[in-house]
C-alpha cells in the first residue's frame, strides 16, 4: 500500500429534489487498496459509487483521479461493474468481450481474461442462458478488460449463492494482486471482511467511519460480545465486556439464566449495527 | 472505427439470431403481396368509361347498361383521366364537350367499347384519339407500398423500440461507462439497420418479381437511391423516439400511435384520392407517403430524379430535422 491516492472525493453532495442523497463525503483511496463502501440499502452508496465513476454528476463536489480532475482519458483508466445491466441479447459471451475488447486502445488479451475470469466453459453460451454466477463472472471480465487502473463493484455477489460468492471472491483477490485498486460496496459484512482493506460505513448520505477493519473493531470494542436471550420476565440483553469472568460472575450473581447465552467476537456486523441502529440487510 | 465495427457487427448478429423477428421482416412483406396480388386478380364484368363535360343526350352509348360511367367534375385534369385509360383503369374516355373520345390501342376492352360507341346513334358525330399503356395491376401499385410499410416498422421499431429497451435494461449506461462516444453507437446502430432494411427490401422485390413481374418503366438505380432516402428518414425518426423515452410500453405506444396513421395515410394499401382535402394534406405531412410517390413514378410511368424533386426534397429535409433533433435530445439514461 502506497501513499499516493488514486482517487479523492472532496465535499460529495448529490440531491434528487429535496432528498440528499449523498450529503458531504470526503474520503482518500491509496492506490492498490481495496476500499470498501458499507451501508443499509438507501445509504447512498451506489450514488456515491456513480458519482466516483463519472456516470451520476455531483450536485456539489468534486473526484480528483492520480492528482486530476476527471478527465476525457478516465474512461480507458477505470472498469465498471454495476448493480444491474443487462448484456447484449443474442451473442456469446466469446464475441461481448471482443466486442468490449474493441472499445479500448490497449485490452488485455483474450487468453488473460479467460483466464482470469474462468470463462473457458462458457465462451460459446447466449449471454441470455447464463446462470447468476457465470453472469457476475462475465460483467467482472467485462470490468477489467481495458486493465483498469481503478475498478468498481457494485454489489458484485448479492443474489449469488455462497459457493459463486467465494468463487467470485476469489477472482477480485486475483485482480488485486495484480495491484488493480478495487472499490467495492456490499451488503455482507464476511465479504468486506475477507477483502478489504479500508472500509467506510455509510449511512444517509454521510461516512460515519473510514478505516481499516481491524482498527475500526479496536475502536469500538473492547473484549468480547455477551448475548443473553430474553426471557419471559427481562428482554434480550448485549453486555460489551473487557473482561469475560467478571461479567459472567455478575451475571450469575444477579441470578440470570444463563442458558442460551452466547459469546462471540466483535466482528464488522456488530460494528455496523452498533453505528447504523439497523440491520445491514433489511 | 473498431468500435463501430465491432457494435455493427454485434448488432446485425443480434438481428439474425433473433430468428422470431428475422423470418417474420422477410416473410410477412412478401406473404402480403402474393395474398394481395392473389386476393385482387378477378377483373369486373363491367366496362368502365370515364365521361368529361356535362353530357350528351344525343349519344345512345351513355345509356348502354354493360358499361359503368364514372363522371368526371370540371376540375379533373384531363391528363389524369387520360392516365386512368393508359393504365387500363378505364376503358375508354369520352368528352362530351368536344364531342371526342380515347381509346388505349393495347386494351382489347377498348376495341370492345369503340364498337359499342361508334355503332349506336349519335356515336358517329365523334371523333377519335389513341392513348397507349400497358395495364397497371393493384400488385405493381402495392409493392412499393409494402416495401415501405417494412423499412417503417424495420426502422421504427428496430431503432426507435431497441434503443429504448437498451436504455431501460442498463446496456446503454454499460457502454457510457465505455470511452465509446454517443455518435459512434447511434451510428453502428442506424448503419446496421440501413443495411438490414435496403437489403430486405431488394429481397421482397425481387422475391415477388420473379413470380409477379411487376411493371418497371424507370431506372432500377433511381428506385434504390428513393429506397435509400426513405430508409434514411425512416432511422432519422426512430432515432428521435430513441434519443430520451426510458421505458418500452411508452416507446411501443407512440410508435405504434405514429405508424397507425401513416399506414392508413401514406397510400400504402389504397389511393387517398377522393379522400376530404384534410385527409390529403396529413398524407403530404408524411415521409412514406412521399417514398410512394417517387416509388410509383420511377416505377409505373417511368419517371427521372429530375421529376421527382419535391418527393425527394421532402424526404431529404424531413431526414435533416429528424436527425439534427435526435442529436440535440439524445440522452444515454
Amino acid at each position: 500500500m502506497t501513499a499516493i491516492p488514486i482517487m479523492r472525493v472532496e465535499g460529495l453532495k448529490k440531491r434528487y429534489g429535496p432528498v440528499h442523497a449523498v450529503d458531504g463525503v470526503t474520503f482518500e483511496i491509496p492506490q492498490g487498496v481495496c476500499f470498501g463502501l458499507l451501508g443499509p440499502n438507501g445509504a447512498g452508496k451506489t450514488t456515491t459509487i456513480e458519482m466516483m465513476e463519472g456516470i451520476v454528476t455531483p450536485t456539489e463536489g468534486k473526484v480528483i483521479f492520480q492528482g486530476h480532475p476527471v478527465g476525457e482519458d478516465f474512461r480507458k483508466k477505470v472498469g465498471i461493474q454495476f448493480q444491474s445491466t443487462s448484456l447484449p441479447e443474442f451473442i456469446t459471451v466469446k464475441e461481448t468481450l471482443e466486442l468490449f475488447r474493441s472499445f479500448y486502445p490497449n485490452p488485455r488479451s483474450m487468453e488473460q481474461i479467460i483466464e482470469i475470469c474462468s470463462l473457458d466453459d462458457i465462451l460459446k453460451r447466449d449471454n441470455q442462458k447464463l446462470s447468476g454466477g457465470q453472469r457476475q463472472r462475465m460483467l467482472l471480465a467485462l470490468a477489467i478488460v481495458s486493465r483498469p487502473e481503478i475498478v468498481f463493484l457494485d454489489e458484485p455477489t448479492t443474489g449469488l449463492d455462497p459457493q459463486a460468492r467465494r468463487n467470485f471472491w476469489d477472482l477480485i483477490g486475483k485482480i488485486k494482486a495484480e495491484g488493480t485498486t478495487i472499490v467495492l460496496t456490499t451488503h455482507y459484512m464476511d465479504e468486506a471482511e475477507q477483502l478489504c482493506d479500508l472500509i467506510a460505513i455509510m449511512d444517509h448520505g454521510k461516512i460515519l467511519e473510514l478505516d481499516e477493519p481491524h482498527k475500526l473493531l479496536h475502536k469500538h470494542f473492547e473484549g468480547a460480545l455477551v448475548r443473553v436471550p430474553a426471557t419471559d420476565s427481562a428482554a434480550a440483553e448485549e453486555i460489551q465486556s473487557a473482561n469475560l469472568d467478571l461479567t459472567l460472575k455478575e451475571l450469575l450473581g444477579r441470578g440470570v439464566n444463563l442458558e442460551g447465552l452466547s459469546i462471540h467476537k466483535p466482528d464488522l456486523e456488530d460494528l455496523f449495527i452498533k453505528l447504523t441502529g439497523s440491520s445491514l440487510r433489511v | 472505427m473498431k468500435p463501430f465495427i465491432a457494435m455493427f457487427k454485434a448488432r446485425t448478429m443480434e438481428y439474425v439470431r433473433d430468428r422470431g423477428s428475422f423470418y417474420w421482416s422477410l416473410l410477412f412483406p412478401l406473404v402480403l403481396v402474393f395474398g394481395f396480388a392473389f386476393a385482387f386478380n378477378g377483373s369486373s364484368s363491367l366496362f368502365k368509361v370515364g365521361v368529361l363535360g356535362a353530357g350528351d343526350p344525343s349519344l345512345a352509348f351513355l345509356k348502354t347498361e354493360q358499361v359503368q360511367f364514372l363522371t368526371y367534375t370540371a376540375e379533373t385534369k384531363a391528363d389524369s383521366v387520360l392516365d386512368k385509360l393508359r393504365h387500363h383503369s378505364l376503358d375508354a374516355v369520352i368528352d362530351t364537350a368536344t364531342k371526342t373520345y380515347w381509346v388505349n390501342k393495347e386494351s382489347k376492352n377498348s376495341s370492345v367499347v369503340r364498337l359499342l360507341l361508334t355503332r349506336q346513334e349519335g356515336g358517329e358525330s365523334y371523333t377519335e384519339q389513341q392513348v397507349t399503356g400497358q395495364p397497371i395491376r393493384y400488385v405493381d401499385q402495392l409493392v412499393p407500398g409494402v416495401i415501405g410499410m417494412n423499412m417503417m416498422f424495420g426502422c421504427l421499431f428496430g431503432i426507435g423500440f431497441v434503443i429504448v429497451r437498451y436504455r431501460k435494461n442498463g446496456v446503454l449506461k454499460r457502454l457510457k461507462a465505455t470511452p465509446v462516444s454517443a455518435l459512434e453507437f447511434v451510428l453502428a446502430q442506424g448503419v446496421s439497420r440501413f443495411v438490414i432494411v435496403i437489403l430486405t427490401s431488394i429481397f421482397v422485390y425481387e422475391g415477388t418479381n420473379l413470380f409477379l413481374h411487376f411493371m418497371m418503366k424507370g431506372s432500377y438505380l433511381d428506385l434504390l437511391l428513393v429506397m435509400v432516402l426513405g430508409t434514411l428518414s425512416m432511422i432519422a425518426l426512430g432515432l428521435v423516439f430513441a434519443s430520451r423515452f426510458k421505458n418500452e410500453e411508452l416507446a411501443n405506444g407512440v410508435i405504434n400511435l405514429v405508424t397507425s396513421p401513416m399506414l392508413l395515410l401514406s397510400g400504402i394499401f389504397f389511393s387517398l384520392e377522393g379522400s376530404p382535402v384534410a385527409l390529403q394534406w396529413v398524407s403530404q405531412a408524411l415521409p412514406i407517403t412521399h417514398f410512394l410517390q417517387a416509388a410509383r413514378a420511377i416505377m409505373l410511368e417511368g419517371a427521372g430524379l429530375a421529376q421527382l424533386g419535391p418527393d425527394l426534397a421532402f424526404l431529404t429535409l424531413f431526414t435533416a430535422a429528424c436527425f439534427g433533433l435526435a442529436a440535440w435530445l439524445f440522452q444515454w439514461e
